[in-house]
C-alpha cells in the first residue's frame, strides 16, 4: 500500500525521453503501469498535449520535484505540482551533487518534514542509507525511494548487501528502488530481495524500441514479485543433488 | 511595466498574477505560478498584484522521471 493505494502493477515509469509521445503512450500501456512520474516546466508549447497524453493513459500521477537543489525550490515545486496535478502525491527530490545526483539527505529530511506537514504524502528519493531513512519516516514519510544506482546510469542495484539491510531494517513501510536500472533483470532482482515496487525511466525511453522495453520491465517486476511470495531458496556452497540418491542402481 | 517572467524581461500590462495568465492566453487550471521564488495558489492570483521587476514563474506538466 503507497499512502492507502494498492498497486496491482509495481512498475512505476517515467515520462521523459522518449523519443515521440506516440512511444510513450504505448511504453505506458505495454508496461501495465499504473503510476507515471511527471514533472513542471516554463509553460511552454506542447503543454497541452502532454496533458492529454496523461489523463488518457488512466494511470495516477506522481509529480517529482527533479532538478531541484534547496529545500525551498522543492517545496515551492511540491505546492505548485499539488495545484496542478490535483495530488497530494509528490516524488521529493533534493539534488545535492550535479555529477551523481546524489539526494541532500539533510535538505530532504527537511523538505519532508515541510511537506508531510502540509500534508503531501512524499515520496522522498534517498539513498540506502538507514539513519537518513528513519529520519524520513519521523519526518512523516510512509514510503522510502532508495536509489538503486545512480539517476540514469543503468548500473543496476550497485550495492544488494545495503539495500537488504534496508529492507531488514524497515519492515512494513513500502520500499521503491527508484534509479539508476537498466535491465528487467535488475528489476526483478529488486522485487526478489522485498523490495515494493521500482521505479525507471531511462532504461525503457533509452532502449532500441522503448515500447518492448516497457513490456519487459513489467513483466519483470510481476515475475519478481511472485518470486518473492514464493519464497527463494537459500543459496547454499555446495552441490546437492536433485535427483533422489536413493534407489540408484549399482552398476 | 516590464518584470521577469520565466527568466526572460517582459512587457505587459497585466496588474495582478491573474491578469498575467489571461494576457499570456493561458489555461488558468493548467498552470502553476509562482512570484517571487514563493507558490501564489490559482484563488490568490487576481489579488497579487504585480510590480517592476517583479519574477514571475509560469510551469506547467511536462514529461518526467
Amino acid at each position: 500500500m503507497f499512502y492507502g493505494t494498492d498497486l496491482t502493477s509495481r512498475l512505476m515509469l517515467g515520462t521523459a525521453q522518449y523519443p515521440s509521445p506516440a512511444v510513450l503512450a504505448e511504453a505506458i500501456a505495454a508496461s501495465g503501469t499504473q503510476v507515471i512520474t511527471v514533472s513542471l516546466r516554463r509553460e511552454g508549447p506542447g503543454g497541452a498535449g502532454f496533458r492529454d497524453l496523461v489523463a488518457a493513459s488512466g494511470c495516477r500521477v506522481l509529480p517529482n520535484t527533479a532538478g531541484c537543489h534547496s529545500v525551498s525550490e522543492a517545496v515551492t515545486t511540491a505546492r505548485m505540482a499539488r495545484e496542478v496535478f490535483a495530488t497530494d502525491w509528490i516524488k521529493l527530490e533534493v539534488i545535492g551533487h550535479a555529477d551523481t545526483l546524489q539526494p541532500d539527505p539533510f535538505a530532504t529530511v527537511e523538505a519532508a518534514r515541510i511537506l508531510c506537514d502540509e500534508g503531501f504524502e512524499v515520496f522522498p528519493y534517498t539513498t540506502d542509507d538507514l539513519i537518513v531513512g528513519e529520519k524520513l519516516i519521523e519526518a512523516g514519510c510512509r514510503v522510502l525511494m532508495p536509489w538503486g544506482a545512480p539517476i540514469g546510469s543503468g548500473q543496476g542495484l550497485s550495492d544488494v548487501g545495503a539495500l537488504r539491510r534496508m529492507r531488514a531494517h524497515f519492515d512494513g513501510v513500502p520500499l521503491v528502488i527508484d534509479a539508476g536500472l537498466g535491465a528487467p533483470s535488475e528489476a526483478a532482482r529488486a522485487m526478489e530481495l522485498g523490495f515494493d515496487a521500482v521505479l525507471l525511466n531511462t532504461a525503457v525511453a533509452r532502449a532500441g524500441d522503448p515500447v518492448a522495453m516497457a513490456r519487459a520491465f513489467g513483466q519483470a517486476v510481476a515475475a519478481g514479485r511472485a518470486a518473492h511470495g514464493a519464497g527463494l531458496m537459500e543459496p547454499r556452497d555446495m552441490a546437492a543433488p536433485s535427483t533422489p540418491v536413493f534407489g540408484l542402481a549399482v552398476l | 511595466m516590464q518584470i521577469l517572467l520565466n527568466g526572460a524581461p517582459v512587457e505587459t500590462a497585466a496588474r495582478t498574477l491573474a491578469d498575467l495568465v489571461e494576457e499570456r492566453a493561458l489555461d488558468a487550471t493548467s498552470v502553476a505560478t509562482a512570484l517571487d521564488a514563493e507558490f501564489v495558489p490559482r484563488a490568490l492570483r487576481p489579488a497579487t498584484s504585480l510590480t517592476e521587476g517583479a519574477r514571475v514563474e509560469i510551469v506547467a506538466p511536462m514529461q518526467g522521471g
